[in-house]
């Protein structure tokens, strides 16, 4: 015991992003320790990112002990997707693709129809088939509970049953740091290091640590269009409606999604401090700003996730 | 990597602060709740317009700020609040995370989830009612869980003029009652989150109040301290082998530092094993570090070649937890069916699981007068109580009033892998 331990108490004690990163850290470990086969869900946004950049520092010097996994909808930015193949490489990680152009190919789902046709909701099953040929048990997260109201009940371990499906009335209690894992064959456990992180200390994290994220959460010019109150990018993907009118303008995304879901903001925030001062300002939550799956009902969210949804 | 001590001065370097609050539908707790993040800006305009919209189309004649907390389908459509939700907010000075349990369903299960990690336990009292039976519940809870502060925010003044004396009575009662509880630092607040009285500023109409307001308090109130910086403790987590060829040689314990401090040069024991080897360097992906104390995340690396794995815990020579498979625990159960003698659970504890069996069940504790019924003999669905477990191996622990990390454990059950129980480790039998 040191002599001056409590005297000088003050010094023991972490900063916020500091008490956030070491909680995650133990997170991904308990999950490596426990799991058979975990997988990391990775899109290259900046949630995932920050989560990648954690698994490395949770087991450096080694690599960290598991693949990381992008559910393709195949309507992704380009950019986005090229920024995750290198950040990938640059890990030296395991990149598997769950591809939901080849499902459609297969068979296993169909294109949706329709107005508002989008590939989101095929996520879910084609991400429950990797789970289940990979025979994965463990997938982390990068979804935080102050993105959206049923998030904000969602457990750091939240058991899936065979069919990836959520109960949120009828969740495990989760006390302390210990986390129960525990399922039978076939179930699984999504895990949710960056639970109690907000997006603003993402962001601040992202400036702490110097991190790269894709080059369309920085201003830029783009072909754009409004669409229900959201600036969509002009893209073959999105066929216009009477009415709507491609313009160019100053934007960046706040999420990175399905580029026919995911909408862009006018900003001229072109460095992570401007994005920072930005977020902290912002009147409008990043999903209810940019994202059209969202929208659709007051449970959209909820109902996906019982669906077995990230 | 970078280093996070290159961090901006201003909101990077802000402390966390976890809090606890519960309450029921009508003692104000979602429109103090509602207060803190419409003030602090962590409510969103699309979010507040969500909870317009829901309120009007439901008829309700005001904005009801539950619905901020309240996320899930069924909640909504019931008007009620069914499970711990987690909410955020900031202030330049520190973060805070809010852990909201409801009033009345699964009440005592909630209350000791949402209570378990927090540094603060937020306990609302209507001016005009006073202590009530869930007050005292709340108090106990948050006790029995040491929760390090209390604060008891006696709420709607303007209903009862901002009277000096009811304010006064109702601390006087709480304090007598307190006195039966462990409870290392009280705090009484005269608010009215709906007038906003003390809640973010201090109140003009209650000049008699000398105090700071809730939110300066939530702010200020001394946290570093909290944790026991005493007893060195760290839990075998996962041990790090590279397998590149330039590194073949190192071997490195990953865990959290879960009290005391660790320093390089350090003797240290392996318990249950005893072996007594040194620290030769405390490593993180930043660097190597000169110190590691609670909370923290780290690599230790140690002088000589022991079986050391998941699970094992580290002490210093001279100052060890208690290791024993016969343990003491005050139990919360939290599942329909009961916990009764001769009874099989999974038990997490630190970072290692161990079979159990239930040897005896003392009594079970009635949570509103304290009362020990000694002939319980069962511990039912949020019922409290004493009970004597005997594992199938030895636990490395701490009693929890000692260090609610070491001192903590979970009892699982073995047929449905659900969490069943909370459990308080005592010292031993």
């Amino acid at each position: 015991m040191s002599p001056d331990g409590l005297g000088r108490a003050g010094r023991y004690q972490l900063s916020q992003l500091r008490a956030l990163e070491s909680q995650s850290i133990h997170i991904l470990r308990e999950v490596a320790a426990e799991f058979e086969r975990p997988v990391l869900l990775f899109s290259g946004g900046k949630d995932s990112l920050v989560m990648l950049h954690l698994a490395e520092k949770a087991f450096w010097p080694a690599r960290p002990p598991f693949p990381v996994l992008h559910v393709d909808t195949g309507h992704n930015f380009p950019e986005v997707l090229e920024f995750r193949d290198r950040r990938v490489a640059e890990a030296s990680a395991q990149l598997l693709v769950a591809s939901v152009p080849e499902a459609i190919a297969a068979g296993r789902v169909a294109e949706p129809q329709g107005p508002d046709a989008s590939r989101n909701r095929l996520q879910t099953p084609v991400l429950l088939a990797a789970i289940s040929e990979h025979r994965f048990d463990a997938v982390f997260g990068g979804a935080r509970r102050d993105e959206e109201k049923a998030r904000a009940k969602e457990r750091v371990f939240s058991f899936r049953d065979e069919f990836g499906q959520w109960d949120p009335k009828n969740q495990r209690p989760e006390l302390w740091s210990l986390f129960n894992g525990r399922h039978r064959p076939g179930e699984h456990i999504r895990v949710f290091p960056l639970s109690d992180w907000t997006e603003l200390d993402v962001w601040e994290y992202v400036a702490a640590e110097e991190l790269e994220v894709p080059s369309i959460y920085f201003a830029h010019r783009r072909e754009v269009f409004r669409r229900d109150g959201m600036l969509l990018a002009a893209s073959d993907l999105l066929p216009l409606r009477d009415g709507e009118e491609v313009f160019e303008a100053t934007v960046r995304y706040r999420t990175v999604g399905d580029l026919t879901c995911t909408g862009a903001v006018e900003s001229a925030a072109s460095t992570v401090p401007e994005i920072i001062a930005e977020v902290a300002a912002a009147r409008v939550t990043e999903r209810g700003a940019t994202r059209a799956d969202d929208r659709t009902s007051d449970s959209a969210m909820e109902d996906r996730k019982r669906e077995g949804y990230f | 990597m970078a280093r996070l001590d290159g961090e901006p001065a201003g909101r990077g370097s802000a402390e966390l602060l976890r809090f606890a609050t519960a309450g029921s539908v009508d003692d104000g707790k979602s429109t103090l709740i509602g207060r803190l993040l419409t003030d602090a800006k962590a409510v969103f305009e699309d979010q507040l317009d969500a909870v317009e919209r829901v309120s009007r189309a439901r008829g309700d004649d005001y904005t009801d700020l539950a619905l901020l907390t309240d996320g899930l389908r069924a909640e909504r459509e019931q008007g009620i609040t069914i499970d711990v939700a987690y909410r955020y907010f900031a202030t330049p000075r520190r973060t805070f995370i809010i852990a909201d349990s409801p009033g009345h369903v699964q009440y005592t299960r909630n209350m000791v989830t949402g209570n378990s990690t927090a540094d603060l336990s937020l306990v609302l009292v209507d001016a005009r009612k006073g202590i009530v039976e869930q007050t005292r519940r709340h108090a106990f809870l948050a006790s029995l869980l040491r929760v390090p502060h209390l604060v008891l925010c006696v709420n709607k003044m303007d209903l009862v003029d901002y009277e000096r004396d009811v304010f006064e009575a109702i601390c006087d009662e709480f304090a007598d009652f307190a006195t039966k509880l462990d409870v290392a630092d009280l705090t009484f607040i005269p608010i009215s989150a709906l007038q906003g009285d003390n809640v973010v500023q201090r109140s003009a109409s209650m000049a008699w109040y000398e105090g700071p307001s809730l939110l300066h308090h939530l702010e200020h109130v001394h946290i570093a301290s909290d944790r026991n910086l005493i007893d060195p403790r760290f839990a075998v987590q996962w041990v790090v082998r590279p397998q590149s060829a330039s590194k073949r040689d190192y071997r490195g314990y990953a865990g959290r530092v879960l009290g005391g401090i660790f320093r390089p040069g350090d003797q240290v024991t392996v318990l249950p094993s005893g072996l007594t080897t040194t620290v030769t360097g405390i490593d993180t992906a930043d660097g190597p570090l000169e110190e590691a104390f609670p909370s923290m995340s780290v690599v230790l690396r140690l002088a000589d070649d022991l079986d050391v794995s998941r699970g094992d815990m580290l002490c210093r020579p001279h100052n060890h937890p208690t290791v024993g498979q016969d343990l003491e625990a005050m139990v919360c159960w939290m599942t329909e069916r009961p916990l009764v003698p001769g009874m099989f659970v999974a038990v997490k504890h630190t970072t290692q699981w161990v079979r159990a069996v239930v040897r005896e069940v003392h009594y079970r504790l009635d949570v509103t007068t304290l009362h020990r019924d000694v002939d319980a003999g069962s511990l039912g669905l949020n019922d409290v109580g004493r009970v004597s477990l005997r594992a199938t191996r030895s636990l490395v622990y701490d009693p929890y009033a000692r260090n609610r990390e070491t001192g903590s454990c979970i009892l699982v059950s073995e047929e449905t892998n659900t969490t069943a129980g909370a459990g308080m480790l005592l010292g031993p039998a």
